[in-house]
């Protein structure tokens, strides 16, 4: 057995040039290298002419016209920038009323996402032969965009944050069961099987067995989807739902002479996003290593 | 008659992992089974403790076939047959007490375990367990941070907490070094000498099945092609068991220590 792992003396080896043989090897990648890269940029560039022909102005000559509207923007908020701190504290209430109808509709869409995922997890699912069917009704939640959702429900039970919290919770339900569905996946499954060998029912191996395991992950995705919805919460004020998002489009709607408030509330949800962001660092942290002594 | 196994078999796909097993058991007494890998000896327990479904056969347990049994009955026969594995099979993120309580999982509600309501009187007895197999001191640890041993012997811990009458054991010292394979299966012996409990451990060095069994089971290719007492184990016996031809010795892969280090030993339970 042993003496057939070594390889013969050298002299004895057969003749195959390693050296020119790989060197072979390198120009044929950089050949098909070179061939991507030119199917690439021509591809671009005949799309760039398909989208500049079915665009109504002309892009290029639209170009510099970019940054004018930014400009009057900060330029007249700067001029007006005694203004915002006020306009700040003016903001405040309905800034909370966004961040309330983002995390309202996070929490209810991540435990939905929570029981989809762990029934459509190959491995865990209690019943394997439905998997298809979880999956197809995460894959609706998400495909639905939830300005379409809110606009049906506010139609149906008119203006108000129930209608964004239901719209938003049906696409994070969608959207975080996926990635909670991969995480899982990834789970260890020997002490699911340890707590099946004492008798424990599904709900109690995955209660025990699963969520310790894979909560840092889920609540990092959940707590990236609380950022996502805030963002959500304050377009759904545009249709008609309250929050941010209503003072926003008036501030827009009016131009000049509102700028300052567009300022104001678009430096708001710079800032929340940038807590939320803090927060869902520290929190992760906490999670995997444990709470500092 | 404590256990019957009648044509018990398993097929996965093509392959049939246990061919027809049958045997019996009459009292508690230690068992072990030998085999090489893939012989079935890993499927034989999973089908006896449930966790795999048998294709055909019976296992009947005081008279009452167990591989039959469905949801609420099926759980409380896993709740009398305790197994323990290789890689231990705990949950690492929590701590070594929650880990042993588990062992009552078929006697809880799934709401009282959802929100760690444990009784008062089973989490004493969980610690009063721990501190038998010497590893009291533990308790309030996170699993993951204990040795291979120390992990072993907490999933000894949650098998006694369920107050089982049989233990099954897969290769339970296979992850384990010499000393810390002694410990546990000292500890295994221990408990079914002081407590009655009939174990039945996968094991794969033949002198450690001659050391701590009453009796040995040989399986090859799914069957049973060996049947008695340690003493009827000779090299010849071992080769039929193995399918190994002349060359096959045991001093390849024995890990036995002939002198014990009693010194060392007592470092290693520390």
């Amino acid at each position: 057995m042993a003496d057939i792992s070594f390889w013969p003396e050298p002299e004895k080896r057969p003749a195959i040039d390693t050296r020119a043989h790989y060197l072979d090897m390198t120009r044929k990648k950089r050949m098909y290298g070179g061939i991507l890269l030119v199917v690439f940029v021509a591809l671009m560039a005949s799309g760039f002419r398909l989208a500049e022909m079915r665009n109504a102005g002309d892009f290029l000559a639209g170009l510099p016209m970019v940054y004018q509207f930014p400009a009057e923007v900060l330029s007249e908020a700067w001029a007006m920038r005694g203004n915002l701190p006020g306009l700040f504290l003016e903001f405040v209430p309905s800034l909370l009323e966004t961040i309330n109808i983002a995390g309202v509709a996070t929490l209810i869409g991540a435990l939905g996402a929570a029981f989809l995922a762990l029934l459509s997890t190959r491995g865990l699912a209690p019943w394997p032969w439905a998997l298809p069917l979880y999956r197809r009704t995460m894959d609706a939640f998400r495909a639905v965009p939830e300005i379409v959702v809110a606009l049906v429900l506010i139609y149906i039970f008119g203006g108000g944050p129930v209608p964004a919290v239901i719209a938003i919770a049906l696409h994070t339900c969608g959207a975080l069961g996926k990635l909670f569905s991969e995480v899982a996946e990834n789970a260890d499954l020997k002490p699911v099987e340890g707590l099946a060998s004492v008798g424990g029912t599904w709900p109690q191996r995955m209660w025990l067995g699963i969520i310790p395991q894979v909560a840092p992950n889920w609540l990092s995705y959940a707590l990236l989807r609380f950022e996502i919805n805030v963002r959500a919460s304050a377009i759904l004020g545009f249709v008609g739902s309250g929050g941010i998002g209503y003072d926003l489009k008036i501030a827009m709607q009016w131009g000049a002479g509102k700028y300052d408030q567009v300022v104001a509330i678009f430096l708001l949800l710079f800032l929340t996003i940038v807590a939320i962001d803090q927060l869902s660092g520290h929190y992760r942290d906490r999670l995997v290593k444990g709470a500092k002594p | 008659m404590l256990l019957d196994f009648r044509g018990v078999t398993r097929v996965f796909g093509e392959r049939t992992a246990v061919s027809n097993v049958s045997f019996t058991v009459d009292g508690p007494c230690f068992i072990g089974i030998l085999g090489r890998s893939g012989a079935g000896k890993s499927t034989l327990l999973r089908l006896m403790n449930r966790l795999t479904d048998a294709t055909a056969g019976e296992v009947r347990f005081k008279g009452k076939d167990v591989l039959s049994l469905k949801g609420r009955e099926k759980r409380d026969w896993q709740g009398q047959c305790a197994m323990i594995f290789q890689q231990f099979n705990l949950v690492p993120r929590l701590d070594v007490a929650s880990n042993v309580l588990h062992g009552t999982l078929s006697r809880r509600s799934t709401l009282a375990t959802m929100f760690s309501f444990w009784p008062n009187a089973d989490i004493h007895r969980a610690l009063d367990i721990l501190d038998r197999l010497g590893i009291a001191e533990q308790a309030p640890k996170r699993a993951e941070a204990l040795s291979g041993g120390q992990q072993q012997r907490v999933a000894i811990a949650r098998a006694l907490m369920q107050d089982p009458q049989i233990i099954l054991a897969d290769e339970p010292i296979a992850s384990l070094d010499p000393m810390n394979a002694q410990v546990v299966m000292d500890t295994l012996r221990r408990i079914h000498e002081e407590d009655g409990r009939t174990v039945i451990a996968n094991l794969h060095t033949l002198d450690t099945a001659r050391r701590y069994c009453d009796r040995v089971i040989g399986m090859r290719d799914g069957r049973v092609v060996f049947d008695g007492t340690p003493e009827q184990l000779t090299t010849g016996a071992a080769r039929d068991i193995y399918g190994a031809d002349a060359s096959f010795s045991e001093a390849t892969t024995s890990t036995a220590i002939e002198a014990p280090d009693a010194e060392y030993a007592a470092t290693m339970m520390a």
